[in-house]
């Protein structure tokens, strides 16, 4: 989420001289995706320690249903193809176009963020939320940051939207801007597979 | 309204701490009314707070480690009075309460906010010039990543004034950090100020790491980077993979203390050896995250001083390497008492011993270095050898607690605290305050006084030793760390130097200080005077602009053709570079940076207590700042030709008055 608001001048510095420099902004956001990569895998790390201590409460078998999880991973998924869409049309600089699709990838991030809202307060009404054992307490946090990258990414993506619509509309740091988003929504999309394997996947089998 | 906050949350029963608010206080009035009186707001907003520069970020950085290094030292002085005093009969005059916090904000503000931050500075002073670059690759991610810092030490020390700081150590270990059994707001200060800076930490790692692949000066390839940019490349790598580390196990804490989850509690699941091994994973690469840089800065050190090429440059790029990659292999030696098992004990306890040959490659590199070199004995040398000695000890009582059948002795004993502070102050300390005497002309362009610098050093030389080494014998005889008061009559005259060599340390900051101040009064004395920019006869790039820089660092960027090539040119005659200049585009300042500080602040202060509304103002503050720079187009600018000429004639004229003295 800070990354958008990062963009160097120093990016563009030599543009003057009509060579063409790399932009530092997306070598940088991978970076970010890296450490972000390091924080998911401490948070499967303590996931993978503290899977079987139910005290007691609910294991993944009971709790779990793997359909509303499976429309959920559908629609993720779904909508990193519609991002690469309006990637495509940013490219050939169809601004309607990405706006369409960036709009489509919202909804589509919505309602996965709705799914997982509704699944986590049935959860909660049940009595199983997360201060009910310790494996609760991982599978919430696990699955509530990728949620809350998610949200981010909304977020991102609809100041990114109005941003187009103004004197940004796409310019070559409207580009690189994204560039930047769309790593991270296919990134989430990647995490989001590990989640449904190990977390879901996993607890059902 | 104001969740836990209440007047009673103000410790007005503690004489020390009434004492310490009025005498800050005191200070910061008479700061803030200085520069009313003097009319310097316009220019401290617009030429300090709302920089991008790195060269200014890193004086405020190193300004915000020695404030950081006066609180954290206060309270190791406060500690070491204690238990002179506290044998038998007496209790001493620091509470359990008390003194529990004492040791906990000691070490997390030593790490945190005075090593941390000082290490940052060097770094943003030195790499951009020592590559060729005009600033780093994020200048407003730079600004921003101060002041996380900045905001991260502000809490830290508002924990004295309001509310209480944290009695379980540096590191919260639980199950004592949790609510059960610290339910107050000092564990919170700790999470909140600890995560906010770990963010800026983490920044800066994304910065400098971009900076130094992306931005080096042409023809500089890996093998031509000079050694103390390597070090700074290999500590960015570590801040990438561990501070994440670090900001998951801190957030676990919270979600346990704040929400009632169990990811480290007693019941329920939890498990408390989780939180050992994660925030150790962050915590021993976090070491070397201190260390490398240091050991950079006594590589530049001694070759320039002793004029020589540093010794085995490609063994210390190696080196420094391996133990990059080595410090991730060897957090379980914090914890052999754990019971992991022999195996696993073993594998750690070897790894660990195994650091030691890269790092003793180092020492051999620095001492060829210096044979049969014309070695000059300035300040910073002074604190490189006294670091070469001092390290190697520390170094050695390493290994020595790297067998875990040692360690099972002296776990948690104070030979471990006489261990770490061996490598700490020798290692970290002594090399951070060596790169400060070295590089302080490059920033402000005059030298730091020579007399008063060594003076510093040998209070602090000695003062280690009378401090540090009775803890490695009380930590044989069994006296473990954290004690706050004790009956047996062998430790008490140990106790009693160590209380000598902290007052004798305390000599050596006022030395310190007395050097700060003579230097700045006699800053324009022709012998203190840097005219030409490299008045150690240096070695690399950074030397072959002017002191200050301009804004822009380089007129021109220059062609790399080796290591050392400025060094190589001047002694075969400077050559003029004989390109035209160019404008030069630059970013433009920006006040973003203080405004997501200041919400982080908010939004940190009120989650310590439980303000909910007024930590939802922060966070939409800062979310709001940063959409606002996101959609600011005004963010650079271009420097005219006229103004880069300007600069480089006056340059010119001082190299010409310099020579002219001669």
């Amino acid at each position: 989420m800070a990354h958008e608001a990062t963009m160097s001048p120093l990016a563009h510095a030599d543009d003057h001289h009509g060579e063409h420099h790399e932009s530092p902004n997306v070598f940088g956001f991978w970076l970010y995706l890296m450490t972000d990569c390091v924080l998911f895998g401490s948070i499967f790390a303590a996931f993978a320690v503290l899977r079987n201590q139910y005290a007691g409460g609910p294991s993944g078998k009971e709790l779990f249903d793997l359909t509303n999880v499976g429309i959920e991973t559908a629609i993720l998924l779904f909508s990193s193809i519609t991002y690469g869409f309006a990637s495509l049309n940013a490219l050939a600089k169809n601004k309607k176009m990405v706006l369409l699709w960036l709009a489509v990838t919202f909804v589509l991030g919505l309602s996965f963020v709705g799914l997982e809202l509704n699944e986590f307060s049935s959860m909660i009404a049940e009595g199983n939320g997360p201060d009910r054992s310790a494996f609760l307490s991982a599978f919430f946090t696990l699955v509530g940051t990728h949620g809350l990258h998610v949200t981010c990414g909304l977020i991102w993506m609809a100041v990114l939207m109005v941003q187009m619509m103004g004197p940004q509309d796409l310019s070559e740091r409207m580009m690189n801007k994204l560039a930047c988003l769309s790593l991270f929504w296919h990134f989430l999309d990647i995490v989001w597979i590990c989640v449904f394997s190990f977390v879901y996947l996993a607890g059902v089998m | 309204m104001l969740g836990k906050l209440s007047l009673s949350a103000i410790p007005l029963d503690v004489p020390i701490l009434v004492g310490t608010f009025l005498g800050v206080a005191v200070i910061g009035l008479a700061v803030l009314g200085a520069v009313t009186y003097y009319g310097k707001w316009g220019y401290l907003w617009r030429n300090w707070l709302t920089t991008v520069d790195h060269k200014r970020l890193a004086v405020m950085y190193i300004i915000l480690a020695i404030v950081m290094l006066f609180r954290g030292f206060a309270d190791a002085i406060m500690m070491r009075t204690q238990l002179a005093l506290a044998y038998k009969g007496n209790p001493g005059y620091l509470p359990p309460h008390h003194y529990d916090q004492i040791f906990s904000a000691h070490g997390t503000i030593m790490i945190f906010f005075m090593a941390m931050a000082f290490m940052t500075g060097l770094m943003n002073l030195v790499v951009p010039l020592q590559i060729g670059a005009r600033d780093v690759a994020f200048p407003f991610l730079n600004s921003l990543s101060f002041y996380m810092t900045l905001v991260g030490a502000l809490l830290i020390n508002i924990s004295l004034f309001i509310g209480e700081f944290a009695q379980c150590g540096w590191l919260v270990y639980p199950p004592l950090s949790e609510m059960q059994f610290s339910p107050g707001v000092g564990v919170d200060y700790y999470i909140w100020a600890v995560q906010i800076s770990g963010v800026g930490t983490l920044l800066t790692g994304v910065n400098f790491f971009t900076t130094i692949v992306k931005m080096r000066a042409p023809g500089m390839g890996w093998m031509q980077m000079p050694v103390f940019t390597w070090t700074a490349f290999c500590t960015t790598v570590l801040i990438m993979v561990s501070f994440p580390v670090l900001t998951v196990t801190l957030a676990l804490l919270s979600l346990d203390r704040y929400l009632g989850m169990h990811f480290f509690t007693n019941d329920a699941g939890g498990n408390v050896m989780l939180y050992l091994s994660m925030i150790w994973t962050w915590g021993h690469p976090e070491v070397y995250i201190l260390v490398i840089p240091a050991f950079g800065v006594f590589s530049e050190v001694t070759a320039t001083f002793s004029q020589k090429p540093l010794f085995g440059y490609k063994t210390m790029v190696y080196a420094t390497c391996s133990i990059m990659v080595l410090s991730f292999v060897v957090w379980v030696h914090h914890f052999f008492t754990m019971g992991a098992g022999a195996n696993v004990n073993t594998f750690f306890g070897i790894m660990t011993m195994i650091i030691a040959v890269p790092t003793g490659v180092k020492i051999f590199n620095w001492l060829f270095t210096m044979y049969k070199g014309r070695v000059e004995f300035t300040a910073p040398m002074h604190w490189t050898l006294g670091f070469m000695i001092t390290f190697s000890i520390g170094g050695m009582t390493g290994v020595m607690m790297a067998m875990p059948a040692a360690d099972w002795i002296l776990h948690n004993s104070l030979f471990l605290i006489a261990h770490f502070h061996n490598v700490i102050i020798g290692g970290v300390y002594f090399g951070y305050i060596a790169g400060m005497g070295f590089w302080f002309p490059k920033a402000f362009g005059f030298k730091l006084n020579e007399a008063w610098g060594k003076r510093a050093f040998w209070c602090w030389f000695v003062g280690f030793y009378l401090a540090f080494i009775p803890l490695y014998v009380l930590g044989l005889e069994g006296m473990t760390r954290r004690m706050n008061h004790y009956d047996n009559p062998d430790w008490y005259p140990w106790m009693l130097v160590a209380e000598v060599g902290a007052i004798v340390i305390a000599c050596g900051i006022v030395c310190q200080l007395t050097q700060l101040y003579v230097s700045i009064r006699d800053r324009n004395l022709p012998e203190n005077l840097d005219l030409t920019g490299d008045p150690w006869n240096g070695r690399t790039l950074e030397w072959s602009i002017s002191s200050p820089p301009p804004a822009y660092n380089f007129a021109v960027i220059p062609d790399i053709h080796g290591l050392d090539t400025f060094h190589t040119e001047k002694q075969l005659g400077r050559q003029a570079h004989g390109k035209p200049l160019a404008p030069i585009h630059m970013p433009k300042n920006t006040s973003a940076g203080v405004f997501i500080g200041l919400f982080s602040f908010i939004l940190g202060f009120a989650s310590i207590w439980y303000i909910w509304w007024l930590a939802a103002i922060g966070l939409i503050g800062i979310v709001a700042t940063m959409i606002l720079r996101s959609a600011d187009r005004d963010v650079d600018y271009y420097v005219p030709v006229s103004e880069i000429e300007h600069n480089e004639e006056v340059y010119s004229r001082r190299i010409a008055a310099a020579q002219a003295a001669e």
